[in-house]
């Protein structure tokens, strides 16, 4: 039977301590790009992992230490615990050398998530860039498990380069079904590797089919990336309470007490990291913030 | 209202243009067909035309030597192709090819110009619709030169 996992039951999964990481093993291992790397991890004592999508864990690597890092599997298959990681410093990078085997300490999940539940009965449509998609795949996989109790369904990613995109055969399942509209852009790509669109992910707004009354949107992919997408969005005719994003700060504790990720009166890994833009429009895109 | 000028009136482009206007400009425009990998103009042509696409997908595409054609942005239902006939030197700065079979509302620039020349106003709101383009397309180049996609999610 499938399991619907609500935001409001989710409790720590691996631990009754949220500052102690528990054990997990690496059981399997995708290369996404040349940077980026998907892992699949099982709980050394074989327990599962439920949470809600949008959701995050702090990943911690003996002796080189812990990163806030989204999960990215599906949400109906808690057994399995799933994330994709960008190498971009000294611990992301030493995550993306792990191999089958090898083991890390998980805490979570953290967080909040995206709206999937309240959404239902609504059209949906979900703008991603870059490592962005990450986090909303097990959004895109509640969505798609639980088809009928949405309108029109739309997937927007843009990605640098062809090489630079997550989750491609997933992707290209997703464009066969006739119930999703899912469109794919580049920045810039040569005619004989690439025969989809061209130009950055806003310009797929204005074209994409959905009711503007009636649409929940999840937008997630760095700031500046957000901003131009939720211009766009206005611009169909969204309210600022129709459109989530997911912001990112740099954590220590991820449970609301060092105060490290304080995004101006809210702390990112408690109110966040997923916000409803009305809630937080007054600070997002603010330098000082 | 001919089949023509209904096509023109339900194009995003003319969103609300004045019916008589709608009319006006029917007499410079066709509907055309391209085949998947038909080239519609090559860089460096004289730029005397401009499409309203109406379904399919162009790619516009830059020649760079050593690295062959780089698609630059493709363009499908709903877009306008071309505004290149609108200032000096009036040329073709890329070459444009359809992607798939793709239907299109052709203009005759110069045929366009005769009636802006002749209306004023049609001019000023023609040219307000296609300054709003290029602002959109100068808007897009700038957020692909910044990388927007960035190292981090
Ligand atoms: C809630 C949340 C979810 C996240 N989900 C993912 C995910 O699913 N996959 C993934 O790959 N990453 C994700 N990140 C980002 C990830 O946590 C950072 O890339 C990581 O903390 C960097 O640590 P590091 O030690 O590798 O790099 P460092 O050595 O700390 O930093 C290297 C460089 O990256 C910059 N940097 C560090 N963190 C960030 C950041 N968050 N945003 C922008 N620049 C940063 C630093 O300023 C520095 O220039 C998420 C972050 C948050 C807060
Ligand atoms: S990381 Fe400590 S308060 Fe958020």
């Amino acid at each position: 039977m499938a399991v619907t996992v609500k935001p409001q039951q989710i409790a720590l999964a691996v631990s009754t301590d949220p500052m102690l990481p528990v054990p997990y093993r690496v059981l399997r291992v995708r290369r996404e790009t040349s940077d980026t790397f998907t892992f699949e991890f099982g709980s050394v004592d074989g327990s599962r992992f439920p949470f809600a999508p949008g959701q995050f864990n702090m990943l911690y690597l003996f002796g080189v230490g812990e990163v806030p890092i989204s999960i990215s599997g599906d949400p109906e298959r808690p057994e399995i615990l799933v994330h994709t990681v960008r190498a971009v410093g000294t611990v992301t990078k030493s995550l993306c050398k792990l191999k089958p085997g090898d083991i890390i300490g998980v805490r979570g999940p953290f967080g909040s998530s995206w709206p999937v539940v309240e959404a239902a009965g609504d059209d949906i449509v979900i703008v991603a860039g870059g490592v962005g998609l990450a986090p909303l795949r097990p959004a895109i996989y509640h969505i798609l498990n639980h088809r009928g109790e949405y309108g029109r369904v739309v997937l927007l990613y843009g990605a640098r380069t062809p090489g630079d995109m997550l989750y491609k055969k997933e992707l290209a399942e997703w464009r066969g079904r006739f119930d999703v509209q899912v469109e794919v852009t580049v920045d810039a790509a040569k005619p004989d590797e690439w025969r989809g669109n061209v130009g950055v992910v806003t310009t797929l707004i204005p074209r994409a089919h959905f009711d503007p009354h009636h649409v929940t949107a999840l937008v997630c992919g760095p700031e500046i990336m957000m901003r131009f997408t939720i211009l766009e969005l206005q611009k169909r005719g969204l309210r600022d309470d129709q459109i989530y994003i997911s912001m990112e700060r740099n954590m220590k504790c991820a449970i609301g007490l060092c105060g490290h990720c304080q995004y101006g009166p809210n702390f990112i890994c408690k109110d966040g990291p997923v916000f409803r833009f009305d809630t937080v429009k007054e600070i997002f895109g603010k330098r000082e913030i | 209202m001919t089949t023509l000028e209904r096509l023109l009136a339900e194009h995003p482009f003319f969103k609300e243009l004045d019916p008589r206007y709608i009319q006006l400009i029917a007499g410079c425009a066709q509907e055309v067909v391209f085949k998947a990998g038909e080239f519609i103009f090559r860089e460096g042509d004289p730029s005397n035309k401009f499409w309203l696409i109406r379904s399919g997908k162009i790619s516009l595409e830059i020649f760079a030597p050593g690295r062959g054609p780089i698609i630059i942005e493709t363009l499908g239902e709903g877009d306008v192709m071309g505004w290149s006939w609108a200032v000096p030197p009036y040329r073709k700065q890329y070459d444009a090819r359809a992607l798939e079979l793709t239907r299109a509302l052709e203009f005759d620039a110069m045929c366009i110009r005769g009636k802006c020349d002749e209306e004023p106003k049609l001019g000023y709101e023609l040219f307000k619709r296609f300054a709003q383009i290029i602002g959109q397309r100068l808007q897009a180049t700038r957020l692909r030169l910044i990388d927007i996609y960035g190292s981090h999610s």
